[in-house]
């Protein structure tokens, strides 16, 4: 696969470094000259997908996350995050619009937006061992670009 | 995130301003819900012109807000949501339970 760039970063989960997250994400993202729309989305992905491994994969201890991103295939940014925490048992049943096993500040819409905010969607799961996300979205070339 | 408020008439116009994900919605719960106690309002207004980015998490302070006024007997709805709010809104489909009031 045609990887031209990309980063790795590190971090506890707490979730002060949701907004880090989320951020470092559109900067690396702005190589591509997407669209407001386009950072927007990739942004919230990026925000669940922590979110995720804050809440579900370190529920009551502090662990570690690394976050990928690669740009793949001319103008395809590829996301990873990755925690090594508890694991979902029924990734099926976890990527069910509203069902959560959060707290009242949950939605269990995480998956949903991810889906439908990026092209590519895969969760890797096994209890006790962790959860792999990997997203992927196109950026569609501007008119005009230099 | 910032929380502001105007009350009259009954109705209770809370304007979310900044960002609101999982590590601001705790405190935003019990920031609304302290008002929607205190003002005991007919109606909700939750004001997003001013909520640069949301999350799920907004999703659910949204629904929160929207149950509690059901129990209350009054109505919520939502207001002027910025371009990104408003994607979350469309893809979570909640504006089937909380309508949108767009540009006053």
């Amino acid at each position: 696969m045609n990887e031209t760039n990309y980063i790795k970063l590190e971090f506890p989960s707490k979730s002060c470094n949701e907004a880090f997250a989320r951020t470092a994400a559109a900067a690396f993202a702005a190589q591509l000259d997407p669209t407001l729309e386009e950072l927007g989305d990739i942004k919230t992905a990026v925000s669940e997908a922590v979110t995720n491994a804050i809440v579900h994969g370190y529920p009551d201890t502090l662990g570690r996350i690394a976050m990928r991103f690669r740009i793949i295939k001319g103008n395809t940014l590829e996301i990873s995050i990755r925690d090594w925490g508890k694991g979902i048992a029924d990734v099926q049943q976890a990527m069910t619009p509203l069902y959560t096993t959060g707290g009242e500040e949950r939605s269990g819409m995480g998956f949903t937006i991810m889906g439908s905010f990026m092209d590519k969607l895969r969760v890797r799961s096994s209890p006790g061992k962790g959860t792999t996300v990997v997203m992927q979205r196109f950026i569609s070339p501007r008119q005009g670009k230099r | 995130m910032n929380i502001n408020t105007s009350y009259a008439a009954g109705r209770l116009t809370i304007f979310l301003a900044g960002e609101l994900d999982h590590h601001e919605a705790r405190n935003a719960i019990r920031t609304i819900e302290e008002l929607l106690d205190e003002y005991m309002p007919r109606d909700c207004v939750l004001d997003l012109s001013g909520l640069s980015f949301m999350d799920s998490s907004g999703i659910a302070v949204i629904i929160r807000v929207s149950r509690r006024m059901k129990t209350l007997g009054g109505r919520a709805w939502i207001e002027n949501p910025a371009k990104q709010p408003q994607r979350v809104i469309d893809a979570a489909g909640i504006d089937r339970l909380v309508p949108v009031a767009l540009g006053k």
